[in-house]
């Protein structure tokens, strides 16, 4: 059976951008099977590690798209790219969209990557997670769940 | 001319760029050209304005590597590093032996993880005529292949070491938490030695690339060591004859506020802009670099003379070279006897902390009470050193290319300033790119 990858990518120091690292810490709890959990700060080379030979990749990070707070977007990547404006790319100029794109590009992403984005309000340097944020990242995780069940 | 002729046409052409991409973090560009002479240009840079130095207030010393590792995602270990020097240098310790060399190990891995980011994924595009590595690894497949491997094995030194890839979490003031065992570096060994392959195979590809014929004669800074290529301390010296203990930075060096611009911009008094960064450690201390180093310099056509900002390109890739050997070297060496730290004691005073960052000199300096909590923090990062810097080489290459459409004028502007690897901040980014063009 080809493994399923849950990576949860953000800064854990600059408030919602954490979002996608919570929901992944909530599904370390109850993992479900065949399903592997991992946080990442989101750099092309540890995401297309993390995803490398994986059947299937769903991967959770923090937006800033204009969207109300804490509205999750849905986006399947697996053959059209993700709008590189969407997502809060957390690591200079350079993450999930890119990540994505470099490895299409090099021919090594997995068949089916999905894409979840938590809009958030904060990213402050030092900030926690917003309490409006909290309830979104237990609903992507619902979501995810419900993704690798697919 | 007679007084009764009319002038002739002013033309003038403003070049905008709201969001600089593959820069870290986030800048803009501004410039003004008219009548075929440049009138201004900008480095507007959005740093979080000195959120870390008023952050750091009333914490404790011993959390400085930490917070400070947040300033930036792709050079957290020189943060670390810098605030631990300057907390060491307050308490009146040094750090000798294994855990100074495990210090340079990390810091290893720290220019091969980002001089890999810039060599492939930011820098070559220009070179090659791609909008980015993605474009560019359709044609190019191997070479961005190279560089995710070269990168992910300083990613992997950070997390065998550090603790985890990025913003590591063994180091503290004084050394390590925990020295890995022996074993856990055999793996890295073999990596490493791939790598250095890898990286002389860079320095060779690197040389191909089509290079503008662009030189000045800067001033140029960084930190020289007796015994090795500088990373973790040294005194402040210049191909102008500066030669001073780090304490002394502030004597003569000093930040500059501009209007348009978030980040302060240094000096050296009563010289003007300077240049840190690969370029300067490698004019000035060429001959500290290993024999395969120099070797595949030579071949190239590399040397201490070079003064031309683009092929800086080719000095990342020799310094990456030089990392895989130095890290082997260190590897090779290390038995983990000693503990893995020194007892660091908060006495009060001034401490002061400057090393070599992947990007150029980064200076700490923190005045902590006898409780060890931090009374004022002062850190000037390497871009904030170079920005004037790269205004200079702006306003100097424009008017050798105002043949060029606004679109290619843009694109070579941008390369120029990548010629820097500017860190500007580590803050949200969106990669937006807007021209606007004014004739009148």
């Amino acid at each position: 059976m080809s493994r399923t990858v849950v990576i949860g990518v953000g800064n854990p120091m600059r408030g919602d951008d954490a979002a996608g690292r919570q929901v992944a810490r909530l599904l370390a709890k109850g993992c479900p099977a065949g399903v592997t959990i991992h946080e990442s700060t989101g750099t092309p080379d540890s995401l297309m590690d993390l995803w490398k030979d994986a059947g299937a990749a769903v991967l959770v990070d923090a937006s800033q798209s204009g969207n109300q707070p804490g509205d999750i977007e849905r986006f399947d990547v697996s053959t059209e790219p993700l709008p590189t404006s969407y997502l809060h790319c957390s690591t200079h100029a350079f993450g999930v969209a890119e990540a994505v794109e470099l490895a299409r590009s090099l021919g090594t992403l997995p068949p089916r990557v999905i894409v979840f984005g938590i809009e958030g309000i904060s990213f402050e340097h030092g900030a926690e997670l917003s309490d409006e944020i909290e309830e979104a990242v237990h609903r992507a995780a619902d979501l995810v769940k419900a993704e690798c069940q697919k | 001319m007679s007084p009764e002729d009319p002038p002739p046409p002013r033309t003038t052409r403003t070049i905008k760029v709201d969001y600089l991409a593959r820069v870290e973090g986030e800048g803009a560009m501004y410039l003004n050209v008219q009548d075929g002479k440049v009138e201004d240009v900008k480095l507007k840079i959005f740093e979080p304005p000195r959120f870390f130095e008023a952050f750091l207030r009333e914490r404790s010393f011993h959390e400085a590597p930490d917070i400070t590792a947040r300033i930036c995602g792709i050079c957290p270990v020189a943060y670390q590093m810098s605030s631990c020097h300057a907390m060491e240098d307050a308490a009146g310790v040094s750090v000798t032996g294994q855990i100074r060399d495990l210090r340079r190990l990390l810091y290893c891995g720290e220019w091969i993880e980002s001089h890999g980011l810039h060599v492939f994924m930011l820098h070559a595009p220009d070179f090659l005529g791609y909008p980015s590595a993605i474009e560019m690894a359709k044609d190019h497949r191997e070479i961005v292949e190279m560089g995710l491997k070269l990168k992910k094995i300083g990613n992997d030194i950070g997390i065998v070491l550090g603790g985890r890839e990025i913003h590591p979490v063994n180091v503290k003031v004084g050394g390590f938490y925990k020295a890995p065992p022996k074993k856990d570096f055999a793996k890295l060994e073999e990596d490493l030695k791939v790598a250095a392959d890898i990286a002389e195979k860079t320095v060779r590809w690197a040389a191909t690339l089509p290079f503008p014929d662009f030189e000045h004669d800067y001033e140029l800074v960084c930190l020289s060591h007796p015994d090795e290529y500088p990373m973790n301390e040294g005194r402040i010296i210049s191909n102008r004859g500066l030669d001073i203990p780090i304490s002394d930075y502030e004597q003569h060096f000093v930040e500059e506020h501009e209007p348009y611009t978030n980040a302060l911009q240094s000096i050296h008094k009563g010289h003007g802009a300077y240049f840190v960064g690969p370029m300067a450690r490698f004019a000035l201390n060429f001959e500290k670099l290993t024999p395969r180093c120099l070797a595949v310099a030579r071949a190239v056509g590399l040397d201490p003379a070079c003064r031309n900002p683009f092929r800086s390109i080719m000095i990342r890739s020799v310094e990456m070279l030089y990392a895989c050997e130095e890290a082997l070297r260190v590897i090779g060496n290390y038995e983990p006897t000693e503990a893995p730290s020194i007892e660091v004691d908060a006495s009060g005073g001034t401490g002061f902390g400057c090393t070599e960052a992947p990007r150029g000199l980064l200076y700490h300096r923190y005045r902590v009470d006898e409780q060890g909590d931090i009374l004022e923090a002062k850190i000037v990062p390497p871009t904030s050193q170079n920005q004037k810097t790269i205004e200079d080489d702006l306003r100097r290459l424009v008017p050798g290319y105002l043949h060029l459409n606004d679109d290619e004028l843009q694109w070579q502007c941008e390369q120029t300033i990548r010629n820097y690897d500017p860190c500007i901040s580590c803050a949200t980014h969106f990669l937006k790119i807007h021209r606007e063009e004014v004739s009148q």
